[in-house]
């Protein structure tokens, strides 16, 4: 049963993230996100995460694909591209050479270290019908016990986030003096 | 019966490998900023899959502490960035990154 969800969500991973860098139109590009967005959730069941699951669909394609879709609607660039054009003759091959150089090295490392990370570890507190709420709890120690100084910084890094976005989308009401 | 063969660690940290390697290619090669911000968000969820698979492969919640921040983190960076997409894009009409060479407007 395991192996069935894992070869189902790696199918929608993979063909999504292929979607993403292979579809001309943007919008189909980021439809494609959300099938690997609902994928990397499904592994993070699996993986006793139910928490960061829930969050990965209602951040990730309940806010971020909406927004950029919204941008997309909103510029007006929802034409397609050219993925036929190649500006820099020698771009892809090394694009290629690289992307699958990383993915070969890091393929190595796990390989090499497979003994060490073979099976399920017993220390994590994974939700069962007995104790549903034990994953929402051991991650809430976490974050606002030993991290609640970095979880502060973040409300004020979002903070930061949403008011310099709006000062640079804004539209400058001046007569262009500046420009 | 399925039940035969289990998926290990490995193959969730290959998986995110290779989602990773696609990723960074997707930003090597397109030339549409929203699509090279998606692939950004490809290499972002391939790490936090790393992270998830490592947290329960070593017993330590901290893995899934450091996903919640990356989460929130991107979820700035994207704000940030489609902003300063919509703001070139109001100012000229190419839509590609090569024609955005220049920092200068």
């Amino acid at each position: 049963m395991e192996l069935f969800v894992f070869v189902v969500a790696a199918l929608m991973v993979l063909g999504g993230a292929l979607g993403v860098i292979t579809r001309s139109n943007p919008v189909h590009a980021a439809l494609s996100l959300v099938l690997t967005l609902f994928g990397i959730a499904v592994m993070f069941v699996s993986h006793d995460a139910q928490f960061l699951a829930a969050v990965q669909v209602i951040v990730y394609a309940g806010a971020i694909v909406v927004l950029f879709l919204f941008v997309i609607m909103l510029l007006g660039v929802d034409q397609t591209e050219d993925v036929n054009i190649e500006p820099i003759t020698v771009q892809r091959p090394l694009a290629l050479i690289v992307g699958a150089g990383v993915m070969g090295i890091v393929i190595a490392a796990i390989v090499a270290s497979k003994d060490l990370l073979g099976g399920r570890g017993s220390g994590l507190n994974a939700s069962t019908l007995e104790n549903p709420d034990a994953n929402i709890r051991e991650l809430a120690r976490q974050i606002f016990g030993n991290n609640v100084f970095a979880f502060e910084l973040t409300s004020v890094l979002l903070l930061v986030a949403v008011v310099g976005t709006v000062l640079m989308a804004r539209r400058v009401k001046s007569n262009g003096a500046g420009k | 019966m399925l039940s035969v063969v289990q998926p290990t660690n490995s193959w969730y940290l290959i998986l995110a490998a290779v989602l990773f390697g696609i990723g960074a290619f997707g930003v090597m090669v397109r030339r549409n900023p929203l699509v090279m911000f998606m692939c950004i968000e490809l290499m972002l969820n391939a790490v936090n899959l790393t992270f998830v698979t490592l947290a329960t492969a070593l017993s330590d919640i901290n893995g899934q502490v450091v996903v919640f921040f990356v989460m929130v983190v991107a979820a700035a960076e994207v704000v940030v960035g489609l902003g300063i997409i919509v703001a070139i894009m109001r100012r000229r009409n190419g839509i590609t990154a090569d024609d955005l060479s220049a920092l200068k407007g």
